[in-house]
């Protein structure tokens, strides 16, 4: 029932805050933003208490009911959204007014749409069969679309077609990869797809369908194409969620069906494969971000580059495990650690940096680079929020960041596998390298012609706990590891 | 068990500077008194803590604080005896240079925000000389990066941008060398901890083509900061930043720390035996000879009297690397000594240099004629502090040289010998005719014209740690036999070295 809640908390939430009147919907939403996490919270201490946790809801067992279960990886997943949900949901209330106001429509449609997929989002970590996992993605691909379509100008709105469209075909290429491996192996469920699967030509298509799916979802390079317009024109609590939890979701998505239930039909140059794409996207997304004029485009090309390693960390494990069979053991443990540390910093940082430029867009009224002169006096919070988010972003000791680098590191060094060493190394350079250029104009001279709007202070708040929360991470390691080892 | 207070020591001397910084960053540039208690409270409390310490490690207390991050990832914070040697210097000299700092800033925009910085590295000092593994000690040289960037851009002019970036260029990326270093390390040999004589000699057989590479790259990833050439190139660039963070960059924090990781990696990683072993001393001491002389020759066609003082620091801080790279008991003195030393004498220096600039707004050696009359106990400091540098007796530098050079012969290594003599008469060229011409030649301008009413040659504030520091440049020097001498404290840690 514990799982079911995460679930339905923030579905029945969704409802009623699109349902009462205009009056009550950020209310509504932020009580349903808090039970939610409250349940997330239940999620983990179950998990964490008792074990793996399964539910078949309403009694039906699979293939007809919808299974959900919890292990490690799954707490850890729905507590990272439920961080991120807060803060979010905090930073909303003040930046999307839906009542007074001219943009009171933005922050009416803001929060049904925002909780509808924050339940989504819970559903997918939940999923416990490969077709639920269809489902909930997507519950997931259509309120983030209409959520890009807040902002009402040209751009967002190509952007978001770009994103449905693109968003649409990976959920066909995914449904298409399920019912070749249903057809395959006669089960959905992710545990007997792992038990029954075997390679041959159904399997590699199937895999190689639903993976393309899935790496359009996560923004893959080069599969990354409609995510810097969609992420940098949505208003910024939007940004914030697409960035942080919605592309994470997929590429977690990927790592389970990988490294667990699709791994007996896989082959290392497969899973190299699948790295050579990590590395590029990193290197590649790394130098948009080197390139772009605005701040926000930065922090979308940086999502670009950071999920890379998502992808980096599958090559690795199957390094670990050479030719032989994906177990999780030992070796292969730490980078898969450090993969899952990783998505966490990376959600938490990447959150935090969209929420503060959405500051100081409400602060100078654009993003563009050139005109943050001035910040670090007029915003000094967001501009320390910003510092924190880039030094996690960028591997640098002590956050989470670094210790997920670290774990990576270590992992890749012990199997030799020294270009995947270079690239995690090189891709912390690159980091520093584009944070310092969008960061360091703040520091300059204010131009002489600016009027500044007053920044509520929950927004600038909220932005700095989620980049404190991402720094944390990096001092205390041990609740998550062994959290993720249920399960295992 | 009774908690005890030893194993949080450690952890306060790092906090005591970091609070300091946390405190005064939210600081209006006006609360001058504020800010002026906060730095002089934690400067005070962490040279007492120190103290604290010092006091127990001879009573044979351990004081160790230790936090598991994830498994096989600890942070490990400890004293032990070459720690202790690096915390007592920087705690030192950080006192003075506060000081400095407060009287050298007055007036200037940013103050907070330079003090807050200012403390963070001397947080990160403090964590680099405790740290009690490579990771720990990676943590705090990458914050120490992080914390002294703020000081080199502090001017914020172009110039200061500009060297801003070339800094972090060679720092960042001489960390990322050092991370994998350190993940490599982790990789061979678990999570290892410094100790006296070596902790990678259990799982050397076998490995021993890997290791050698991997000192390669462990010296590679500190020599950036320890200015080995040819991975010098920031140091002179990083002149624009201002006269205090100069002398912290150069004698205690940035520079030096390069210098003690070379320290840990030779002595408590690998431990002498095992370099020896390996034969990695032999490149380690080429490397920097090489850079003894590279920097002195370099210092010799400087004008800028700053940027002399860096190239300087090139040739001097690699004695450290010299004496640490030849194997025996006396260089190892040597070595130890000059870390102490060496930091005296070119705090002095850079004070001197920066009481010129601040007070006659002088940057040239060639405008320095006759200077002596204007600024006679600045000038005096320096010509102590120079003469020490150059190696005449009694001054504190003579120590250091004559033990690297009884080392060198110990070891039967005379062409260590020969290069400590180059250096010293190219020490001499490039010392001697600032010394000249501030005390004989005839005045570049009329001093007399551009004395303000003030009754003494500069601020106090300003004049007082330039004398106390050539003071104790002279005083290390003229007292090296007695028992609270670096010489002693060196032979100490020797001792502790070579113990069977």
């Amino acid at each position: 029932m514990t799982l079911a809640l995460a679930v339905l908390v923030p579905l029945v939430s969704a409802i009623a805050a699109f349902a009462l009147p205009r009056g009550w919907t950020a209310r509504t939403g932020m009580a349903g933003a808090l039970l939610t996490a409250a349940s997330a919270a239940s999620v983990v201490a179950l998990v964490a208490a008792e074990g793996e946790r399964e539910v078949a809801l309403g009694g039906w067992e699979a293939p007809l009911g919808i299974a959900l279960r919890a292990d490690g990886l799954s707490a850890v997943m729905v507590a990272m959204a439920a961080a991120i949900g807060v803060a979010v949901s905090a930073h909303a209330a003040r930046s999307l007014p839906s009542r007074g106001g001219a943009g009171w429509r933005q922050g009416q449609a803001f929060w049904p749409l925002w909780l509808s997929l924050w339940a989504a989002l819970n559903a997918v970590f939940l999923a416990g069969d490969a077709f639920n996992v269809y489902v909930a993605l997507e519950l997931v691909t259509l309120p983030a679309v209409a959520l890009v379509t807040l902002e009402r100008d040209r751009e967002a709105l190509a952007a978001a077609m770009r994103y449905l469209i693109a968003a649409l075909l990976g959920s066909m290429a995914y449904l298409l990869g399920v019912a070749l491996l249903y057809g395959d192996t006669g089960t959905l469920d992710l545990v007997g797809i792992g038990q029954r699967v075997e390679p041959g030509v159904a399997t590699t298509v199937a895999v190689a369908a639903l993976t393309a799916g899935l790496l359009v979802k996560a923004a893959l390079f080069p599969l990354h194409f409609w995510l810097p317009g969609a992420h940098s024109r949505a208003p910024a609590a939007v940004s914030a969620v697409l960035s942080g939890l919605v592309v994470t979701a997929a590429a977690y998505l990927v790592l389970r069906l990988w490294l667990y239930a699709l791994a007996p039909a896989l082959t290392l140059a497969a899973a190299e494969a699948l790295g050579v794409l990590g590395a590029a996207a990193v290197v590649w997304g790394s130098l948009q971000a080197l390139r772009a004029g605005r701040l926000k485009l930065v922090v979308a090309y940086s999502t670009v580059a950071q999920i890379g390693y998502l992808f980096v960390v599958v090559a690795l494990v199957w390094e670990g495990a050479g030719s032989g069979q994906v177990g999780l053991v030992s070796g292969e443990a730490t980078a898969w650690q450090g993969g899952i540390y990783h998505a966490v910093a990376h959600a938490l940082a990447k959150a935090s940096l969209f929420l503060a430029a959405g500051n100081v867009i409400l602060c100078v009224g654009n993003d563009r680079l050139s005109g943050l002169g001035g910040l670090s006096a007029r915003l000094p919070l967001t501009v320390a929020t910003m510092v924190l988010a880039g030094h996690s972003l960028a591997g640098l000791p002590p956050s989470g960041g670094f210790t997920a680098k670290w774990l990576m590191l270590v992992a890749a060094i012990e199997h030799a596998a020294w270009w995947w060493a270079i690239i995690l190394v090189a891709g912390g350079l690159l980091t520093v390298a584009y944070m310092l250029r969008a960061v360091m104009p703040a520091f300059g001279r204010a131009p002489a012609t600016q009027n500044a709007a007053p920044v509520p202070r929950a927004m600038e708040v909220s932005a700095f706990a989620l980049a404190l929360a991402a720094i944390l991470l990096g001092f205390r390691g041990e609740e998550l590891v062994s959290l993720l080892e249920v399960g295992m | 068990v009774i908690p005890s207070l030893d194993a949080w020591l450690p952890v306060l001397v790092v906090a005591a500077s970091t609070i300091t910084g946390i405190a005064i960053a939210p600081l209006r540039d006006e609360q001058v008194r504020a800010r002026t208690i906060l730095n002089l409270a934690g400067a005070l409390a962490k040279l007492a803590l120190v103290a604290v310490i010092f006091q127990g490690f001879l009573r044979d207390h351990e004081y160790e604080s230790r936090l598991a991050l994830v498994p096989g990832f600890d942070f490990v914070l400890r004293v032990d005896a070459i720690s202790l040697l690096f915390a007592v210097l920087s705690s030192v000299l950080w006192l003075v240079t506060t000081i400095y700092a407060i009287g050298y800033l007055e007036g200037s925009p940013h103050r907070s925000r330079f003090f807050a910085f200012f403390s963070f590295s001397v947080a990160a000092t403090m964590g680099i000389a405790l740290a009690g593994n490579l990771l720990t000690f990676f943590v705090f040289y990458e914050a120490l990066t992080l914390a002294t960037y703020p000081l080199v851009i502090h001017r914020g002019t172009q110039q200061a941008l500009a060297a801003g970036r070339t800094y972090l260029a060679y720092t960042l990326a001489g960390g990322a060398v050092l991370l994998v270093g350190v993940g490599w390390t982790q990789a061979i040999a678990g999570p290892v901890e410094f100790q006296l004589g070596g902790a990678l000699d259990a799982v050397a057989e076998g490995r021993r083509a890997e290791l050698i590479v991997l000192f390669g790259v462990l010296i590679v990833g500190v020599g950036v900061k320890a200015a080995l050439v040819p991975l010098h190139g920031w140091l002179p660039i990083a002149m624009v930043a201002p006269a205090p963070v100069s002398a912290l960059l150069h004698a205690v924090a940035v520079v030096k720390a390069g210098a003690y990781g070379i320290v840990r990696i030779v002595y408590e990683l690998y431990g002498l035996e095992l370099a020896v072993e390996l034969g990695v001393l032999a490149p380690l001491a080429a490397a920097a000879a090489l850079t003894i002389v590279w920097g002195s020759v370099r210092a010799l066609a400087q004008d800028e009297l700053k940027r002399r003082l860096a190239f300087s620091t090139v040739s001097q801080v690699s004695y450290i690397t010299l004496g640490v790279a030849t194997f025996g008991p006396l260089a190892s003195i040597g070595a130890l000594v000059h870390l102490i030393h060496q930091g005296l004498m070119k705090i002095t220096l850079f004070f001197c240099a920066g009481n010129i600039a601040e007070t006659l707004g002088l940057h040239r050696i060639s405008e320095l004629g006759g200077i002596g009359r204007r600024m006679p106990l600045t000038m005096a400091a320096f010509t102590v502090a120079a003469f020490g540098m150059v190696g005449v007796p009694p001054v504190a530098g003579f120590v250091s040289k004559w033990y690297l050079g009884s080392g060198a012969v110990e070891a039967g290594e005379l062409w260590v010998l020969a290069i400590l003599g180059v250096s010293g008469v190219l020490n001499a060229a490039y010392f001697l005719p600032i010394v000249y011409a501030a005390w004989f030649r005839a005045p570049t301008a009329d001093w007399e014209q551009r004395k303000p009413g003030a009754r003494a040659e500069t601020s106090l504030v300003l004049l007082v740690p330039c004398l106390a520091t050539a003071a104790m440049a002279l005083l290390a020097g003229l007292l090296a036999a007695s028992p609270i001498s670096p010489l002693e404290l060196a032979s100490w840690v020797t001792e502790a070295l070579y113990a069977p």
